[in-house]
């Protein structure tokens, strides 16, 4: 695979997002914009997601990312720009429209509910059900079983049948990720997974970024940690005030740049 | 009924090093506070069957059954409206409003073209009772659901709105049950069922029915899900709304239900049927482990509790104590039920 940086896009072929081959692209995103009233949040953004690469997203607070991350999930439509997914053109006008196309979004806060156990949040609506006649009953043993064989797959110590409230971090992210496995998403966006878990904690989230790459699985990862985003990531973009100013591959650039890029000392690379 | 909520044997026990299970004492039903106020309701019970000689008797027992068998029904409605993490005020009034409606209904109908089809004097103001309770329940739904008022405030206004109706609608003059089916109404709302009063049947029947649908089915799990925590519910796709309505129309519908049974065993539909219900539901639901905070909470629980607060009532009448003691207990015994299950979980 080949990747080149772009700071600028091309003028001869108007807006162009990175260059990954055609077939290993799942996610496009061309000139996307989003304005909220006066606010232009969003400004000519271009962006490629490849087959299982995990890219990180950086960017002070108020860059962007969130607004971004929002028009992948369908929180909103961008007000300008097209996206596409494997190719096609897609509009997601809801959530829901986005998870059915294979894009998930974790959250900052898991979307767990803690009185439910692991399996039941793993399977929240999407329950599996068995038939007598008219009625459609849950299938728990079906879904402990397959929650069981998702958490053996991710290597996390984590019961089916436990109540998430009795869970560590760890563990918790673990039950949102056996969520994106089970949906068998294309592109799984992390909103600040490693935000406010322990050290212990962030290896294992690292990690199990990881096992999603190797199944095949593209990860955006959102992030202000540096050291996480450098050991985990393909690639970095940066954005700074609704705009990508650098698209690098990790090894091509250093956290040093990258911090310059966030603040604005380097003005694109 | 235990079978009910059993859960699925655990597959396999991975046998994971660093993580213990929950010792089975702290796990499922026996973990829950409902499974200490069963143990209290027990102990309460033989302490009084042991102090008052004549609680034992069967007449005392159905007696005992019956009266809390109607705060129970509604307990029911009202514990699935908690477990999302609402309230509903309105509970009392709906009772009377449906009781009182059922029972014009019922005068209309006799006087009207539809006396001629058999059963309808009877059919047709049970069922339009009961969808005015559901539509009650509906209106309450569509505004904190959708509109995203409060449940608490949402609820008064109902109470307000429904009590009102009930007095405009009797001046204040208590409905009796009329026309050519009031022998049958009276046996399907205060008839004996193998010897049990109607009215406990019903509620053992819902309570079972309902024990079952919480546990079993996708709409029981997504109340829990949405009582846990409403935002994962909304993001993960479970339509929150609809079951936030649904759970409130059931509320609504488990009191028109008990309005009618009420009225069937007083004889008569007065308008100020059921008043001040609302806290006695709530404070039976809370004492049976209900939370308010949402995502816990069963029929059993609903259940107890009612069956705690009617025992304890009994006995101090039996023991001859001032019955203006009774409510000051009831209010202590709520207290010390959500006491102990805080210090219990604070051990962990």
């Amino acid at each position: 695979m080949l990747y080149v940086a772009q700071a600028e896009p091309a003028p001869s072929q108007g807006v162009r997002p990175g260059t990954l081959p055609a077939g290993e692209r799942l996610l496009e995103l061309n000139g996307i914009g989003k304005s909220f009233g006066a606010v232009r949040a969003l400004d000519g953004m271009d962006l490629a997601i490849g087959v299982g690469e995990v890219v990180g997203l950086m960017g002070d607070n108020g860059a962007g990312k969130s607004t971004l991350t929002k028009v992948i999930a369908g929180n909103f439509p961008p007000s300008q720009g097209e996206i596409r997914l494997e190719g096609a053109l897609v509009t997601f006008d809801r959530p829901a429209a986005a998870r059915d196309a294979g894009i998930e979004v974790m959250y900052q806060d898991l979307a767990i509910a803690e009185n439910l156990t692991a399996a039941a949040n793993v399977f929240l609506g999407r329950e599996l059900h068995r038939s007598f006649g008219p009625l459609r009953l849950l299938d728990h043993r079906a879904m402990n079983r397959r929650a069981a064989e998702l958490f053996r797959e991710l290597k996390s110590e984590t019961r089916a049948e436990d109540t998430v409230r009795e869970m560590s971090g760890g563990q918790r992210q673990a039950v949102a990720i056996a969520r994106t496995r089970l949906a068998k998403s294309k592109l799984v966006l992390m909103d600040e997974p490693t935000a406010a878990i322990s050290v212990r904690q962030v290896a294992e989230v690292l990690e199990l970024i990881r096992r999603l790459r190797d199944s095949g699985t593209s990860v955006m990862l959102i992030s202000h940690r540096m050291p996480d985003v450098f050991s985990v990531c393909d690639r970095v973009v940066v954005m700074r005030r609704g705009r990508k100013v650098a698209d690098k591959l990790i090894a091509a650039s250093s956290p040093e740049e990258v911090t310059g890029l966030i603040t604005g000392a380097i003005a694109a690379a | 009924m235990s079978v009910l909520f059993k859960a699925a044997p655990p597959e396999t026990d991975p046998g994971f090093e660093n993580i213990r299970r929950t010792v089975w004492h702290r796990r499922g039903f026996l973990g829950s506070q409902t499974a200490y106020v069963t143990l209290a309701f027990i102990i309460i019970t033989l302490l009084v069957a042991t102090l008052a000689g004549n609680f034992t008797t069967t007449n005392n027992l159905l007696n005992i059954s019956r009266n809390f068998s109607y705060i129970a029904l509604i307990s029911l409605g009202m514990t699935v409206v908690i477990i999302t993490g609402g309230i509903d005020l309105s509970v009392g009034a709906v009772t009377a409003l449906t009781a009182v409606c059922t029972m014009v209904l019922m005068r209309w109908v006799t006087d009207s073209p539809l006396a001629a089809v058999p059963w309808a004097a009877l059919v047709v103001p049970i069922a339009a009772g009961l969808a005015l309770s559901a539509f009650v329940g509906w209106v309450n739904g569509m505004m904190v659901a959708r509109v995203g008022l409060s449940p608490f405030v949402t609820t008064l206004g109902m109470l307000s709105i429904c009590r009102g109706l009930t007095y405009v609608i009797t001046q204040g003059r208590g409905q009796p049950p009329s026309g050519p089916y009031v022998a049958e109404f009276l046996s399907v709302t205060n008839g004996n069922v193998g010897g049990l009063p109607a009215s406990v049947v019903y509620m053992l029947v819902c309570a079972m029915v309902l024990g079952f649908t919480l546990r079993h089915t996708s709409w029981g799990r997504h109340l829990f899900a949405i009582g846990g925590n409403e935002q994962a519910a909304v993001r993960t796709g479970v339509r929150v709304t609809r079951v936030k309505i649904s759970a409130y129309m059931l509320c609504s519908l488990s009191a028109g239900l008990t309005g009618i049974l009420l009225a069937g065993w007083l004889g008569s539909a007065p308008a100020n049927l059921a008043n001040g219900y609302e806290l006695r539901v709530i404070a039976a639901s809370v004492i049976g482990g209900a939370n308010l905070a949402g995502g816990v909470g069963g029929p059993v629980g609903a259940v107890i509790g009612s069956a705690l607060i009617e025992v304890i009532r009994n006995g101090l009448v039996l023991g001859r104590v001032d019955a203006y003691w009774q409510d000051a207990l009831i209010g202590l015994i709520i207290i010390l039920a959500v006491l102990v299950d805080r210090l219990r979980t604070r051990q962990r």
